[in-house]
């Protein structure tokens, strides 16, 4: 994965194979603490303790058609190499939650990348699925909720092309003003 | 604050246009189907430019009868992105290592123009 956002589009996915029908992705940017923190919360099928002890090994996997499993592993590399982890909570029928964080200064840390286009993406193929997506940067605080969107639209579909077009367009806005217009 | 609120505002406006293109095809049958591969294999090959070049593409072109959605991994990595037309009583036409302007193409050639783009098409093994 060229950026962490990528990850983050594909632990969701994982989220979403396990049949969650809400996800919570939160990123937390902290220059004071030169922190970047990333927890993805879901209401999926869950994992047993033993599950989520394999979930880290790059030769498990809950999928049939290929024998390795890469998703939490890759990213568990990208933060160790940016000297953080990653570490998994899961409850059988109760949903998983994935966190991982990375020392924000690091020589090695993948750049974040565009949250934007994965929560739009999200959005388009999963459009039955509510989203919330809270973004942190240094105090500045930006939430997204499909819901509210959902609500505002009534009967047109969140995966309209328009509709997506405009998330896409919403979010990257707002993380630009809480970012104080910087990229 | 101000543009926050500004987005709202477009979105009442998006969602009137996008409901005058939906009222002039009711029929939920006999729609195209592009099926875009989001394993963790088609995300690092780069599923999801391609994802939103296309749904962008059907956007610019007023094409609101098009179902878009994803699969996983089907175990052909080096083939990724892959991308799965099948128009109705037509069979699947799964194109490989797609990107973003390829993407466009597809939209352009196979769904509007009703024109298969054979040299992208996955090689018979």
């Amino acid at each position: 994965m060229k950026e962490i956002s990528l990850h983050v589009l594909d632990i969701v996915e994982n989220s979403l194979n396990a049949g969650a029908t809400v996800v919570e992705i939160e990123i937390v940017e902290d220059s004071k603490k030169d922190l970047l923190a990333i927890e993805i919360r879901d209401n999926g099928m869950g994992m047993d303790e033993q599950t989520v002890k394999k979930a880290l090994d790059p030769f498990f996997t809950s999928r049939t058609t290929r024998k390795v499993g890469l998703g939490l592993p890759l990213l568990a590399q990208a933060a160790k190499t940016a000297g953080g982890d990653v570490t998994v909570h899961s409850l059988p029928g109760q949903g998983t939650v994935v966190k991982a964080w990375f020392k924000k200064s690091h020589i090695d840390l993948q750049p974040l990348g565009n949250m934007a286009d994965t929560v739009a993406s999200l959005v388009a193929v999963h459009p039955d699925v509510d989203f919330i997506y809270r973004h942190v940067i240094d105090g500045g605080v930006y939430r997204f909720d499909l819901r509210q969107i959902r609500r505002k639209l009534q009967d047109v579909p969140v995966n309209n092309p328009l509709v997506v077009n405009w998330i896409k367009k919403f979010i990257s806005d707002s993380l630009k003003e809480i970012n104080g217009g910087a990229e | 604050m101000m543009g926050v609120i500004k987005s709202i505002e477009e979105l009442e406006k998006i969602r009137e246009q996008a409901r005058e293109l939906i009222n002039l095809r009711k029929d939920n049958e006999n729609k195209t189907r592009i099926v875009v591969g989001m394993g963790t294999c088609g995300i690092s090959a780069g599923a999801r430019q391609v994802l939103l070049a296309i749904l962008d593409e059907l956007k610019k072109r007023n094409i609101s009868d098009v179902i878009v959605t994803e699969t996983g991994c089907i175990g052909m990595c080096r083939f990724e992105p892959m991308v799965d037309v099948i128009k109705p009583n037509q069979p699947k036409v799964t194109y490989v290592n797609v990107d973003a302007d390829k993407a466009r193409q597809i939209v352009a050639r196979h769904i509007v123009n009703n024109q298969v783009v054979d040299e992208w098409v996955i090689p018979n093994i």
